[in-house]
């Protein structure tokens, strides 16, 4: 089972009330979303994770950005989306509208970027368009010589209208929809999702498909974390391990499309259960992949440790500070570098990982080298998960099948772990269909991050500190 | 460090150690690729990607092309870093409305002869994403497309075949000059 809520209906002054003990540092911030007339917050604290509304039939609510920053792209979002005004949001530019939605005959207005003053500074506009296979994205970069002074985002390139999307469509579509947010994350957002489903109407899927799903979301884990493994060697001009990783990485992927029928295992987390059940010959790939990563991770380890001329890139790059990543609540291998010790598997201890051992590695140093060992240490714990998850794997069906789940109104949230950060899952089910559905990536916190790591830093290590963010384009622009 | 070193000079290439039917395949597609580029062209293939609102499954896919089980680059077919240099564009995403200019400047960079390829179900003709009033719903819908390859996301081994027919002897895919 997903992780339990409670949901207060507040007015302004509750509503300021949270924003001060997110500013005081008492609780985080886990997402900000509205829908027509209405705003929704949700803050994790002491006692669990609260879900505030606050009615808004006037189109305006007090800013939250105003006293906590991390929420002002959140609510440039919901103004954008949603046409609900944040009352002393203090950056009102517009977010994921750029302002080519309406008549194509007006031209796009240009983007007002920060305004920079100085004699020696100069400016490179990078993207959205970018010279690799990656995501869509405008970097404004800032330098004076050689070092970035300031680096500006600007996101929402990709943005597919996923909210309006969802807005009535029947449960099967959705499911689809949201696997495809962010297709890395694919596993865990059909995680989430399903969560957040079986919540709402508070079903309980097969013993067998909850552990299938873990199966599923650690080989996800692992096929990312080695992929960017070898990646940001890769930037840090180090390709041999790139060429390794890459080979293990793909191993993953043909072991998943072995036992689940799909390299990505896409499609195949449902509400109910799981889509896709393991057979001897799964089981036995799996062992093997197991068998092979456990030979062929630690020499790479020791690589990675023993390359000085790649530490000497990796150490002390890109830092970002404790302080910072606990202010914006910033999950994953971004967090966990930097101090904040959160892993939703923990957090919420959802099934099956309240019966599983495992730890979440946690550094301090903030820096590109932390954000691989992380991720080092974290293929360790996937694999340890994989070998306690295969032999004690239930018997037993796979799913609810879907004409025997319930069709009435409910709404229901999930707090999963992707192997970017936690992923949080808000939805509300009317007659069998979605009628409001908000998924909030872990990069969404973890992007302005990215901002202030490469700040003194060269331009050159820019796609090394980017790599080991590697936050979604997809999963933030929705 | 000196060992791995050694044992990747040492051993032989994993294409060949291990030559299963999914790697002899993607090596005979990858030969008669590039055999076919030559044939056309004159010389090696390059390639430009851009995601036109892709939900980046396809992007994990294109890139899996260059890692040491498929090593596109063996065959002389690479992956280039600026559109002025590329001969075929791979096009993936429903096309959303805010890179639909972005897409429309990078194609119109491309010298010609080129070749415009939409890659996945929603470069296609939107995919789940086709009702959404953001996405313009498939790249057809905003410059000819030459080539679709169709899955969700397709496999490197479907890409291969996929661009492989681009260049066959007869095959619709005719170059685009603008
Ligand atoms: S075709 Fe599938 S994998 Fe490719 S971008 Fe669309 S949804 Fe993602």
């Amino acid at each position: 089972m997903s992780a339990p809520y409670r949901r207060t209906v507040v007015d302004a002054a509750g509503w300021d009330a949270a924003a001060d003990a997110m500013e005081a540092g008492d609780t985080t911030l886990l997402s900000l979303w509205a829908e027509i007339g209405c705003v929704h917050l949700a803050v994790l604290d002491a006692e669990g994770i609260e879900i505030l509304s606050l009615p808004c039939p006037d189109g305006y609510f007090p800013s939250i950005g105003r006293r906590h920053p991390p929420a002002i792209r959140l609510e440039r979002a919901v103004r954008d989306l949603f046409g609900l005004e944040p009352e002393g949001l203090p950056d009102p530019r517009p977010w994921l509208d750029h302002g080519r939605w309406g008549d194509e005959a007006v031209p796009a207005a240009a983007y007002p970027f920060l305004p920079v003053e100085g004699e020696a500074l100069h400016q490179i506009p990078v993207g959205p368009v970018h010279a690799g296979i990656i995501e869509p994205g405008h970097f404004r970069f800032t330098c004076d010589g050689e070092t970035v002074v300031r680096l500006e985002a600007r996101l929402g390139y990709v943005h597919k209208g996923i909210d309006r999307l969802l807005a009535g469509a029947p449960l099967a579509r959705a499911t689809k929809i949201a696997a495809r947010v962010s297709g890395d994350s694919t596993v865990a957002y059909a995680l989430g999702f399903a969560q957040a489903v079986e919540q709402a109407w508070g079903l309980a899927p097969p013993l067998r498909a909850v552990w299938l799903r873990a199966v599923m979301a650690e080989l996800e884990r692992l096929a990312h974390h080695l992929g960017d493994w070898g990646a940001i060697c890769n930037d840090a001009a180090f390709s041999l391990m790139l060429a390794h990783c890459g080979v293990l990485r793909e191993q993953v992927l043909r072991t998943a499309a072995t036992c689940f029928g799909h390299r990505l295992m896409m499609d195949r987390v449902v509400p109910g259960g799981v889509a896709a059940d393991l057979d001897a010959a799964g089981m036995a790939a799996l062992q093997g992949l197991i068998a092979m990563l456990r030979a062929r991770v630690p020499p790479l380890v020791k690589l990675y440790d023993d390359t000085a001329s790649l530490q000497d890139r990796t150490v002390g790059t890109g830092r970002v500070s404790p302080a910072l990543v606990a202010q914006f609540g910033a999950g994953g291998f971004v967090g966990r570098a930097a101090g904040r010790a959160f892993d939703a598997r923990r957090a919420t201890s959802y099934a099956p990982y309240d019966g599983l051992r495992f730890e979440v590695p946690v550094l301090q140093a903030g820096d590109v080298n932390a954000r691989v060992w992380v991720r080092i240490r974290e293929i360790e714990q996937s694999l340890s998960l994989l070998e306690q998850l295969l032999p004690g794997l239930p018997a037993g069906p796979v799913r609810i099948p879907p004409e025997d789940l319930p069709h009435g109104p409910a709404e229901g949230l999930a707090l999963v772990e992707a192997f970017r950060g936690d992923l949080f899952v808000w939805v509300r089910l009317e007659a069998g269909q979605v009628q409001r559905c908000h998924f909030r990536d872990a990069s969404w916190f973890q992007w302005p991050l990215l901002e202030a790591a490469i700040e003194g830093n060269i331009v050159a290590d820019f796609p090394l500190c980017n790599k080991s963010f590697n936050c979604s384009y997809a999963g933030h622009d929705l | 460090m000196r060992r791995t070193l050694l044992q990747g000079l040492l051993h032989r290439p994993l294409t060949e150690a291990a030559p299963r039917a999914e790697e002899t395949a993607a090596v005979e597609l990858a030969h008669a690729l590039n055999t076919a580029a030559q044939r056309k062209l004159g010389r090696s293939l390059s390639i430009r990607e851009i995601d036109a609102g892709s939900c980046n499954g396809c992007e994990l896919e294109i890139h899996a092309l260059n890692n040491a089980f498929y090593d596109l680059e063996r065959f002389g077919l690479r992956f280039v870093a600026s559109p002025r240099h590329a001969d075929v564009l791979l096009v993936t995403g429903p096309v959303t409305q805010n890179m639909r200019e972005a897409l429309e400047r990078t194609v119109r960079a491309t010298p010609d002869p080129k070749w415009v390829v939409a890659v996945g179900a929603c470069a296609r003709d939107g995919g789940v994403f086709a009702r959404s009033p953001a996405c313009l719903g498939g790249v057809a819908s905003v410059m000819p497309v030459d080539l679709v390859i169709h899955g969700c996301p397709p496999t490197p081994i479907d890409l291969l075949r996929g661009l492989l027919t681009l260049f066959a002897p007869g095959a619709a895919g005719r170059a685009q000059s603008s």
